[in-house]
């Protein structure tokens, strides 16, 4: 029944010009508690409707991070992109743990041109040159969302888990390679650096495609920005919270969405 | 034969020193799959609170590889792995051994033994974790008082036999 509905939903996510993505964007590391001298990890970038399956749309990985446990930045190897999914290896020289991270940052511009309506999109840079600044029902936006996963090689570490400030981010209070089912997990959510209080967190384990409904988990982060969650079993865990505000620093724009992902991995006891 | 003996005669030397004592009989069943591989087993010592503390014996795959010998596989043995194994650097005089084949094996630790040596006399749980490659994985507990007279058993249903543990004081 509901079904029906979702094309129509999806004509009116798409002309409003600042809607929240209507699929699922995700990094699925192929594991992430690792051993060994030099273990390595490949990673599939997609944006899908399931979880974690490869049915929508890759992943751009043009703003990859990979943070090492020193905090250095390594390069990803091995990238490909298909018809459904960027994949790329990491290959694990230093114990600890990485943080694989896809951060955007872009620019959104809606205006008429010559009776028809235009949408842009790009970065700060560009934005000064590629959108007329007088044009007619000019509406600009910002965006600036993340998407992430950790893999850990030996025993876990902090360094690379530091939030940057910017933007809404995960701090986690339990490590995110230290999940277990049936135990509960503690993270802070919080925007340029300061606590994300009242925001709604969504979180959906995945094999989505085996069950008859999504069973998701809604969580709300507290006066702290932190919430808790109580893993019910073993399995890859997708995460995601949104908020918008008005720090923009794109001349012209009113508002700023923020969006953030991440990919959990929840082992068995 | 003769190792046994030596065994027995060293110990029976060494008698006067060990105050405590502690046996463990681990049985690897007999399985039958297409595919076999002996299991990675941890064998550790956990206090009341979870906490590792006292490795026993770790028995991995040896043969040198460009990743490590058998380490990659280490973390198959989750409990032991996120208590102990991931802040520990293999291999470990003493405690880290090759994987063994079906059957009995019996082992024995004492006063002398570099960590459970140094344990207070208390409560205490044994644990017995296995995995196998392309097979499953068990993990077993036996409640046990250190420096204490005592026995216990558990029965595994597939990656483990029977476990049994005797104490001497």
């Amino acid at each position: 029944m509901k079904r029906s509905l979702i094309p129509a939903a999806l004509v009116l996510a798409l002309s409003l010009p600042f809607a929240a993505q209507a699929h699922k964007a995700w990094l699925q590391p192929s594991q992430t508690v690792l051993a060994g001298n030099t273990p390595w990890v490949t990673v599939d970038a997609a944006v899908s409707n399931d979880l974690f399956y490869f049915n929508h749309v890759p992943l751009k990985t043009d703003n990859l991070t990979i943070t090492a446990p020193d905090g250095s930045t390594v390069a990803p190897q091995n990238s490909a992109t298909g018809k459904y999914r960027t994949t790329f290896d990491v290959e694990l020289k230093q114990p600890g743990t990485y943080r694989i991270g896809v951060v955007n940052n872009y620019a959104t511009a809606s205006w008429d041109e010559n009776g028809q309506p235009k949408r842009w999109r790009g970065t700060e840079a560009t934005f000064a040159t590629e959108v007329p600044k007088n044009a007619k029902n000019l509406q600009v936006g910002q965006s600036v969302s993340r998407v992430e996963t950790f893999v850990t090689s030996g025993s876990p570490s902090e360094t690379a888990l530091k939030p940057s400030g910017v933007g809404l981010e995960l701090v986690p209070v339990t490590h995110p390679n230290d999940l277990f089912a049936g135990e509960e997990a503690k993270f802070r959510l919080q925007v340029d650096g300061k606590p994300a209080s009242g925001l709604d967190v969504e979180i959906v384990r995945g094999n989505t495609r085996y069950r008859n409904a999504q069973d998701e988990l809604k969580v709300k982060t507290d006066a702290k920005g932190e919430f808790t969650v109580t893993w019910p079993e073993a399995g890859m865990y997708w995460l995601e919270a949104n908020t918008q505000d008005n720090k923009t620093t794109v001349p012209g724009a009113k508002q700023r969405r923020l969006g953030y992902v991440a990919t959990l991995e929840v082992l068995p006891q | 034969m003769r190792v046994k003996m030596t065994i027995v005669l060293s110990g029976l030397l060494a008698l006067p020193a060990y105050s405590a004592e502690l046996n463990v009989n681990v049985q690897i069943p007999q399985l039958n799959v297409a595919e076999y591989h002996r299991p990675y087993v941890a064998i550790w010592v956990e206090g009341a609170d979870q906490k590792a503390v006292a490795n026993l014996a770790v028995w991995y795959a040896q043969k040198a590889t460009n990743e490590g010998a058998g380490t990659k596989w280490l973390p198959d043995l989750r409990q032991w792995w996120r208590r102990s194994g991931r802040t520990l650097k293999v291999p470990v005089d003493g405690v880290t051994g090759p994987t063994r084949p079906v059957g009995q094996h019996a082992l024995r630790f004492t006063d002398s033994h570099p960590e459970l040596g140094k344990l207070p006399a208390g409560e205490y749980t044994l644990v017995v974790e296995a995995a196998r490659e392309v097979g499953g994985r068990e993990l077993l507990k036996i409640p046990f008082t250190w420096r204490g007279a005592g026995g216990g058993k558990a029965q595994g249903s597939s990656e483990l036999g029977t476990v049994t543990l005797n104490t001497k004081s």
